[in-house]
């Protein structure tokens, strides 16, 4: 027998710590995602945002 | 000497599940569909992973709504039968956290929904949450038995707003798509309102069965329903619908006239003999015919791509 017994508590607490691990990875895989499709579009450009991109440099 | 020290553990362990089901995930599989039918049907094409990301904020702004109406209706949830057993009234989850819940999400939904897609969607996403949260939820449910139809269009909205992530804007078929949930929400709640008998009486809260009566409600949901079957067929004849979806919405509006129908002869000693099993069986076709009526535009929008389109005579 082990000298802590589980409470049905710790398992509720588990899925919540489980649940939001899993949801704050997912986060990271959608927000990773998404820059990587907007950054390799072909469309995509830094000029809107003041920052020079390489044409307005060569320019 | 010893010391003793007794643990005692708050009773308030929520499970992960039970922040998940604050956000409504039944009413959430219908924002989901509606809004990805509303996106792949414009003419617009996004990337695949931006266009599952707008869904996903779509649906998690859908959800943040609901967390918030949980807050703030724990009262009258806990009176009612339908409701008693979601987290805040059960006490599962506190109601500052579905506030907070509810808050967060919002605003990450609108936020992310925007860097996603566009501003446009994301505004109409965030007048959305406010729509259901605010005017629904807080003003209209429990002041006028015109609270399903009015705010009706909170559910109405995820079409146009999927339908604006891809496009950037609104146009006659995303405002068909959103008159056509506007309308069928009323018969669908006010049937529900029939065979939950005394569920909304007990709460307080003035549906149409409560202030107006029985017979009235069916009334109610035979005027509504023609008034449905009529824009559901005329949708057909436009570029929104397609030959599948007319098909489709002639057979599901005979069937859903015919329910309303048989609703609006019956009365409550025939209703309670057969435990309301019209009702119930009308409530069920409701949710077939909205499912029904979004694949068909959905598999019209297929065949297009497929080089046999309808183009509409509208």
């Amino acid at each position: 027998m082990s000298l802590i017994r589980k409470h049905e508590m710790h398992e509720r607490r588990f899925s919540r710590n489980l649940g939001v691990g899993l949801t704050l990875t997912a986060l990271i895989a959608i927000i990773f995602g998404l820059t990587m499709v907007k950054v390799t579009n072909d469309d995509f450009s830094l000029s809107g945002s003041g920052v020079p991109t390489q044409t307005e440099e060569a320019n | 000497m010893t010391d003793v020290s007794l643990q005692t553990f708050d009773e308030h362990e929520p499970q992960f599940g039970d922040y998940f089901a604050l956000l409504k995930p039944r009413v959430m599989t219908l924002v989901v569909f509606t809004a990805f039918v509303g996106l792949l049907a414009a003419p617009v094409a996004l990337h695949p992973f931006v266009a599952f990301c707008a869904i996903l904020f779509i649906a998690i702004g859908g959800g943040a709504s609901g967390a918030l109406n949980m807050w703030w209706d724990a009262d009258i949830d806990a009176v009612m039968r339908r409701t008693a057993k979601r987290p805040v009234p059960s006490g599962r989850v506190k109601g500052d956290e579905a506030l907070a819940i509810g808050l967060a999400l919002s605003a990450f939904s609108v936020v992310f929904l925007g860097l996603a897609t566009n501003w446009f969607a994301a505004g109409l996403l965030a007048f959305t949450i406010f729509f259901y949260a605010v005017v629904y939820t807080m003003w209209l449910k429990r002041t006028t038995p015109q609270n399903i139809v009015i705010g009706g269009a909170a559910g109405a909205f995820p079409p146009m707003i999927g339908w604006a992530a891809a496009t950037g804007g609104v146009s006659v078929e995303s405002i068909l798509m959103f008159a056509l949930i506007f309308m069928w929400t009323p018969p669908h709640f006010w049937a529900l309102a029939l065979f939950m008998r005394s569920d909304y009486d007990d709460a307080g809260v003035p549906m149409l069965t409560v202030t107006h009566g029985r017979p009235a409600t069916r009334r109610h949901i035979l005027v509504y329903t023609v008034l449905l079957a009529a824009l559901a067929l005329a949708m057909g004849l436009t570029s929104a619908g397609g030959p599948i979806y007319l098909a489709t919405a002639l057979v599901l509006n005979a069937m859903f006239l015919k329910g309303a129908v048989e609703i609006w002869r019956r009365d409550e000693v025939m209703a309670e003999a057969d435990n309301y099993g019209v009702e119930k069986r009308f409530f069920k076709l409701s949710l077939l015919y909205l499912f029904a009526h979004f694949g068909a535009i959905l598999a019209d929008r297929a065949l297009e791509t497929l080089g046999f389109g309808f183009g509409g005579l509208l």
